[in-house]
């Protein structure tokens, strides 16, 4: 399989990264070359394989039902880019 | 498959019938202390971003550690809908942007859910009970919530929400009316209530619906469907499909088609419009969150939260009215709540549970919702109703006079009617004597009237009523009839 | 004691022990190293206040005979390491600034038993790479230098592009460099496709990727959360053993930690591997093998039967297919780990003109070309239509590839050998330019391992014709570090320990 351009455009949008119209290309070449590398694994019988979940067989913990953690709000907002009154801020979004 | 509608909930178009098609995701939020991934608190309100762990906020290398109590708030939940429940499920990761959704993903059951198919069994009318089918039920994260209003430039985003259990219920689309999807969405919320799994508080949000709405002729295949998105009372819901019904059949018989999309239902306006900024293609790109294992019990786990299970309201109604004697809708009006249910048979233990259904539905009901009360609020305990409801049994006060009392207690918070009844010289004459002479002074002060009742004996509600007048309404009826009609020889 | 930093971390717990070293001394010899080593690149922080403050503390506590078992010693940390209010970035633009309010787990390990923190080590962005090339502060130079340059040569290159000096290998690349430079005992790395062990193996070093699980992920910034598992890189096995037992132990906050008592490390170098099955790959001689990497392998064979292993020819079959499957997994998980970077909360932020133009804008910036890819890749597998051909297939392949090892595992063998790297360190800005693929074939021998969760250990073997040090690879049974370490520590002696470089820079 491989990419044509408008997926290269799609797969960057969905991944909320920006493209140039120049990168289109050469990202074309590299995601067809990583493509190309993957290819070989379509020739494996996979068949009556269960996909792996879990790779060290253990039980997954549970935790307590209690309160034990209080960050703070300005601790959590401590490291943002803006913020306004301990809220984080962004453009503002239209629904 | 989803059964077809009976006729009488087809509704008429310009050019034919339509059958609405209703399913529903209802989002109700896990009752626990602590979030689903995280420590921090679940408290509704609260100062901004202060009930966040920094696992909430997805700080860089922080992980999801899953709550306990939120496996088995479910697993109760899926009992209460008589469900299959799975002893394995996973969790996914749903990928998309948006700046409430802090770590880019939410974490969600997509492929095995906890809980599998199960049924509601819902009272549409005193009648009518239908049947809604559970397609499943599953365990995610509530998003963070973003403020549009504050700023004409920003908004502001506040994660106190954000990593909330949430338990995602999706139906059959096995409703066909706005007063079904109604009934369906108050019975569930009754079952949570009573599971203890869920508050059921709309307001605050605890209980919020995705309605999917489609319309088709009778006999075809499934219409194309819109979501109404996040439709917060159950009113709304009801008003949300009748517009939203409308507007695809008048498309249609405009020879338009529906698209699939999300919508969000206007209230003030009363119409439904379309979420452009959702119309975006979504691809969640959904695959098993590596940070956390499956999520696996035994048998064992489940039986033992089964027997800790409350009785549940089809069970407690079924057992009113056979205990009890109530008629259905009855029995179906007292266990709408549990609190409510307890408080009637509290009083209907060791009494005429009939009248005691009466007085609990008519008189404390009636007054409890004009007040705007909630039943634990009632300022007229099980015990007080309980005494009047006795001294009307007893023949110490009459029904008329019981309702005055009631009134009374209502006002005077924490009195004993009894005592109220000594106090206030409230109790029914059954003394023989004075009543037969307030009856033989009304016969004797009205002889034409007492002709006439001789060929007409429906007039004796007449002389009833004179009597209990002059009695200040405290004399036995039944005594009052029995001398009457030997005076009136009919 | 001329220069404490030549010591290995071993002698230096046992001089502060017996008090013929002072914490202090050994960490301000330490900040002297750095400071004159600045030109490598190995540290992007250093912090000698904190650092000073440390060791002044663990003086005190040795002083009393309370010190714990990494007291007073100088040890290095991998940027991806969350360090409470310390510069924590994973060598990504997009981090900007990012000082957490919380430490990862298993440096606050390190520090309750006694360590002393230096600083924060280079490394590939978000651990994205071979070489160390892909960090935002630029690549590392290796202390080993290529074939007949001298460091006259050298020192201009690093005041330079640093092309034509070699690689330290990575992601670890920072880690691996600062320990053969002596410019700390010892130093945390992260492994995901080989990033311990490729590094380990370029700079004559040694390092161990404990089995999934081991070592709590809590704290630290995620690449691939089913491969990512944390592990020490040093100058010997006993230094990674005695590393690694303060890093090891279950965490409540890391739902894939495993609750299992972590054995004391130190305790099983020396003992006999008499009669332990060490399997041979036949699948690991790749075509093209270079003929140093084919005696390196039969060297270490011999050593081993020298000690008295059972050698016995093994087949792992699906070995082939663990790169280009690893070219999913690792990928796909990182598309979504790294969603998080949306310059809403933390990091950087470019402004937009509504919140899509923001995130992409940010997202742009702050990620570098090979970020951009791996996310870019991810987000293809596991898109609508193409999930089942290529991420589940994957994680189908991974259940092979791990239940090869079982079956081995299940016939008795102990540990399995093959080398580490299929070549030795390449050059800065030599490899991967024009074709990705070309940089990732380095962690061929490594990857399986992540994949089927196992731990591996690399341990220096020999020298290549040009001088440059090689690594062989031992993989175990799941949590069975005990044996590699005993393995290990016979090849290290059978070998020789490696001549690190002087210091040329």
């Amino acid at each position: 399989m491989s990419v044509d351009q408008a997926t290269v455009r799609r797969i960057a949008h969905l991944a909320r990264i920006a493209v140039s119209d120049e990168e289109v290309p050469h990202l074309q070449n590299e995601l067809n070359a990583m493509l190309a590398f993957v290819e070989e694994l379509s020739a494996v019988d996979v068949e009556g394989v269960e996909p792996m979940t879990s790779v060290i067989p253990m039980k997954m913990v549970w935790r307590k039902d209690a309160v034990t953690d209080h960050a703070g709000a300005s601790t959590v907002v401590g490291n943002a880019p803006v913020s306004e009154d301990h809220f984080f801020t962004v453009p503002k979004v239209v629904e | 498959m989803n059964a077809a509608a009976k006729p009488s909930k087809l509704i008429k178009g310009a050019t034919g019938d339509w059958e609405i098609v209703i399913g529903m995701e209802i989002h109700a939020q896990v009752t626990s202390q602590s979030k689903l991934f995280s420590g921090a608190s679940t408290e509704f309100g609260g100062d901004p971003n202060d009930h966040v762990s920094l696992v909430d906020a997805a700080m860089p290398g922080m992980l999801p550690v899953i709550n306990e109590e939120c496996i088995k708030q479910a697993v109760r939940t899926g009992l209460g809908l008589k469900a299959q429940i799975n002893l394995r499920s996973t969790f996914d990761r749903k990928n998309y942007f948006y700046p409430d959704l802090p770590q880019g993903y939410q974490i969600s059951q997509f492929k095995s859910p906890i809980v599998g198919e199960g049924v509601v069994i819902v009272d549409v009318t005193p009648t009518e009970q239908i049947t809604v089918g559970v397609e499943r039920l599953h365990l995610e994260q509530d998003a963070g919530k973003s403020l549009h209003d504050q700023s004409p430039t920003d908004s502001f985003v506040d994660l106190n929400r954000s990593g909330v259990a949430l338990m995602e219920i999706v139906s059959k689309p096995d409703m066909h009316s706005a007063d079904e999807a109604k009934a369906y969405v108050s019975k569930l919320r009754t079952i949570l209530r009573y599971l203890g799994t869920c508050d059921g508080n709309m307001e605050q949000g605890s209980l919020r619906a995705d309605v999917n709405v489609s319309v088709r002729r009778p006999g075809e295949p499934l219409g194309t469907r819109c979501e109404i998105k996040n439709v917060n009372s159950i009113r709304f819901i009801g008003q949300a499909i009748e517009v939203e019904a409308r507007r695809q059949i008048g498309i249609i018989e405009d020879g338009g088609k529906i698209d699939q999309e999300t919508r969000l239902f206007d209230p003030g306006r009363g119409e439904t419009r379309s979420m452009r900024s959702k119309e975006e293609a979504h691809d969640y790109r959904y695959f098993p969150d590596p940070d956390l294992l499956p999520l696996e019990f035994d048998q064992t786990f489940v039986d033992d939260l089964a027997r800790g299970l409350p009785e549940l309201p089809d069970e407690k109604k079924a057992r009113f009215m056979r205990d009890y004697g109530l008629p259905a809708y009855d029995a179906g009006v007292l266990v709408m709540e549990r609190a409510s249910a307890d408080f009637y048979e509290e009083i209907a233990k060791g009494r005429d549970a009939k009248a005691a259904a009466n007085w609990v539905i008519n008189e404390l009901f009636g007054r409890l919702n004009k007040e705007g009360l909630d039943i634990t609020a009632s300022p007229v305990s099980a015990a007080q109703l309980g005494a009047i409801v006795d001294l009307i049994g007893e023949g110490t006060i009459s029904g008329k006079i019981a309702k005055d009392l009631f009134e009374i207690v209502w006002m005077e918070r924490g009195a004993d009617p009894r005592a109220l009844v000594e106090e206030r010289g409230m109790k029914q004459v059954t003394d023989t004597g004075a009543i037969e002479a307030a009856v033989d002074e009304i016969i004797a002060a009205n002889p034409d009237k007492v002709e006439q009742a001789k060929a007409k004996p429906t007039m004796l509600g007449w002389f009833v009523g004179q009597v209990m007048k002059q009695t200040g309404g405290k004399a036995n009826p039944q005594s009052v009839n029995d001398l009457l009609k030997r005076k009136l020889g009919i | 004691m001329t220069d404490v930093t030549r010591l290995t971390l071993a002698e230096a717990r046992d001089a502060l022990q017996s008090k013929k070293l002072s914490a202090t001394e050994l960490t301000q010899a330490h900040l002297s190293a750095i400071e004159k080593a600045r030109a490598l690149n190995a540290y992007i922080v250093e912090t000698p206040d904190q650092a000073l403050a440390m060791a002044k503390a663990s003086d005190e506590k040795l002083a009393k005979g309370q010190g714990g078992p990494l007291e007073g010693i100088p040890l290095g940390i991998k940027d991806l390491y969350a360090t409470k209010g310390v510069h924590t970035q994973s060598c990504s633009h997009i981090l900007d600034g990012f000082k957490p309010a919380y430490e990862s787990t298993v440096t606050s390990q390190l520090w309750r038993d006694g360590a002393v923190m230096l600083g924060k080590l280079n490394m590939d962005e978000f651990a994205m790479g071979s070489s160390n090339e892909t960090s935002y502060y630029g690549p590392v130079a290796s202390p080993w230098l290529p074939k007949g340059r001298d460091g006259a040569w050298a020192r201009q290159q690093l005041a330079g592009d640093k092309k034509g000096l070699l690689v330290p290998g990575g992601s670890s690349g920072g880690s691996a460099a600062a320990v053969a430079a002596h410019l700390c005992l010892g130093a945390t790395a992260s492994d995901t496709g080989g990033s311990i062990r490729q590094p380990a193996a370029f700079t004559g070093t040694v390092g161990i990727k404990p089995t999934y699980g081991r070592c709590s992920r809590w704290g630290m910034v995620a690449f691939a959360s089913s491969l990512d598992q944390a592990g020490p890189i040093a100058r010997t096995v006993r230094d990674c053993a005695i590393m690694l037992r303060s890093m090891a132990g279950h965490d409540p906050k890391d739902a894939t930690s495993i609750d299992a008592p972590v054995p004391n490390y130190e305790e099983s170098l020396g003992r006999s591997i008499k009669g332990k099955k060490i399997g041979i790959p036949k699948e690991y001689r790749v075509e093209g093998m270079s003929a140093e990497i084919e005696k390196l392998w039969s060297d270490g064979i011999a050593f081993l039967k020298a000690a008295g292993a059972e050698i016995v020819d093994i087949s792992l079959p699906h070995t082939k297919t663990a790169l280009p499957a690893y070219y999913i997994v690792a990928p796909a998980e990182a598309s979504s780990n790294l969603a998080r970077y949306d310059g809403v909360r933390y990091g950087l932020r470019v402004p937009g003109k509504d919140i899509s133009d923001m995130y992409e804008k940010t997202r742009r910036a702050g990620f570098g070309s090979e970020v951009r890819r791996r996310i870019m890749i991810g987000t293809y597998v596991l898109s609508a239509g193409y999930y089942d051909a290529y991420y589940v297939r994957a994680q189908k392949i991974r259940t092979l590839i791990k239940r090869d090892f079982e079956l081995a595992y299940a016939q008795g063998i102990d540990a399995i050998l093959t080398p580490a790297t299929p070549s030795a360190a390449f050059g800065i800005g030599e490899k991967g330019s024009a074709d990705p693929v070309e940089m990732y074939l380095n962690d061929v021998f490594t990857v399986t391992v992540n994949m089927a969760g196992l731990p591996g250990i690399a341990v220096p073997a020999g020298l290549s014709a040009d001088g440059l040090p090689l690594g062989l690879q031992l993989i175990g049974r799941p949590f069975d570090e005990e044996t590699l370490f005993s393995i290990a520590g016979v090849i290290e002696e059978a070998a020789g320990r490696t001549v690190l470089p002087q210091a040329w820079w």
